[in-house]
């Protein structure tokens, strides 16, 4: 809770494409009643980079696919008393998950070395120390860490955000009608 | 239409006539059976087990069970409705189903099942197993990342074609959906207008260039639970 007495929430996107994040921002007008019921804290929505407390809700968009998502997602299960798993690739992955058949040196070799558009006299893969590694596949959250509410879709629509903060924010249980639930 | 055949589901009594499936009573009854397999106008399977009901206290499949007068079966409860979100889920996770690009969204039986359950995500962990597409069919696309064996290809096509494009080949986990061909769709004489692509509950059988014609929004489970068709029917009417 921040001084106001506000809840906090925070916000990331894993391996994710920002996209749920975007539905989040197409709750419209409602973003003002938003910021009014809650305070922001580590999310790309204001920028800052760590927690500075504890959080009520931690949203998470994008699975697991390098170390520092598994960081980060931890980093979210200890700061966050309720963790929601926004979007289809923070369920099962989602589209980065389409690798999960192939093996990594493939994957490696097409984005680095043999792809159409690559351009790599030296056939290096980067491997700076900055750079996290890549975990041998794609991993759904609830794989990594305790995930306790799921909100499918991709992008999950903006009304199924809304209810379902609103509802948690409310402390009432998160249920959504027939139309909010989708998997596309 | 005399009824000879009494029974209860949930409760309620079903009149039907002697040969019918507890399936069949039902929906003419206007009480869905959630089901996959089953498919109107083919040979029931019993092989999804989704439509599992009880029986007097037995799981049985109500697509392949005969009514019989007296009979007690549960549909709707929760004992019954847990055990087919399991099925449901299971079947999510050893598949590859990407409904986000899936041109099958929203028109979907696996997934308006979902929806109609409200799973949220399954409990089981995804095994991303390793699937092969066929393209090589002008006209027709299988996916086997899609597919659930339910076989209402194989028996449409057997069945209603008369052709016998698709079977069943392996075992267990290594049990897949196979074309009679020395190796491709393309080779079997499947056409586009066949029974056999119709019938696909999900999207491992699709036809080619036809995707995405009807918005989100106005597809077949967006705004009403598949079933719900059924439930809405006045009793006899189908």
């Amino acid at each position: 809770m921040s001084q106001n007495g506000k809840p906090k929430v925070a916000t990331t996107s894993l391996a994710g494409c920002f996209g749920c994040h975007m539905s989040l921002l197409d709750i419209d007008d409602r973003i003002l009643k938003l910021v009014e019921l809650v305070d922001f804290d580590k999310s790309p929505v204001d920028d800052i980079k760590e927690f500075t407390g504890r959080c009520a809700v931690g949203l998470i968009e994008g699975g697991c696919c390098n170390e520092e998502n598994v960081r980060v997602l931890r980093d979210f299960r200890a700061h966050c008393d309720i963790l929601i798993a926004v979007g289809d690739c923070a369920t099962m992955g989602g589209i980065p998950a389409l690798r999960n058949n192939i093996p990594l040196q493939e994957c490696y070799d097409e984005a680095y070395r043999n792809g159409p558009t690559v351009y790599n006299p030296s056939g290096r893969i980067p491997d700076d120390p900055e750079l996290p590694l890549l975990l041998n596949r794609v991993y759904p959250i609830q794989e990594v860490v305790k995930i306790d509410y799921f909100l499918p879709g991709c992008p999950p629509p903006a009304d199924t955000l809304w209810a379902a903060l609103t509802a948690l924010l409310g402390n009432q249980p998160v249920q959504l009608p027939y139309g909010l639930l989708k998997y596309d | 239409m005399s009824a000879t055949v009494e029974f209860t589901i949930d409760g309620k009594e079903i009149p039907a006539q002697p040969g019918q499936t507890i399936l069949e009573a039902a929906q003419q009854a206007g009480v869905y059976i959630p089901r996959l397999c089953w498919c109107k106008g083919l040979v029931p399977h019993g092989s999804c087990r989704v439509c599992t009901v009880l029986v007097n206290g037995r799981p049985q499949a109500a697509c392949t069970q005969p009514v019989a007068p007296g009979v007690v079966v549960e549909n709707n409860t929760e004992k019954v409705t847990a055990l087919r979100r399991n099925i449901i889920e299971m079947l999510f996770v050893e598949g590859n189903h990407f409904c986000m690009f899936c041109e099958k969204s929203g028109n979907c039986e696996l997934q308006a099942l979902a929806y109609r359950f409200g799973i949220t995500a399954p409990k089981y962990p995804y095994l991303f197993p390793q699937r092969d597409v066929d393209a090589s069919h002008p006209d027709v696309l299988l996916d086997r990342n899609r597919c659930i064996l339910c076989g209402r290809c194989v028996r449409a096509s057997r069945d209603v074609d008369g052709k016998h494009v698709f079977d069943f080949v392996g075992r267990g986990p290594h049990k897949r959906i196979a074309v009679n061909a020395a190796a491709r769709l393309a080779e079997t004489d499947l056409k586009v207008a066949d029974k056999a692509v119709e019938v696909c509950p999900v999207g491992a059988i699709l036809k080619k260039r036809v995707g995405y014609a009807v918005p989100v929004g106005q597809r077949q489970y967006d705004q009403q639970p598949i079933g719900s068709d059924i439930e809405a029917a006045p009793a006899g009417g189908r």
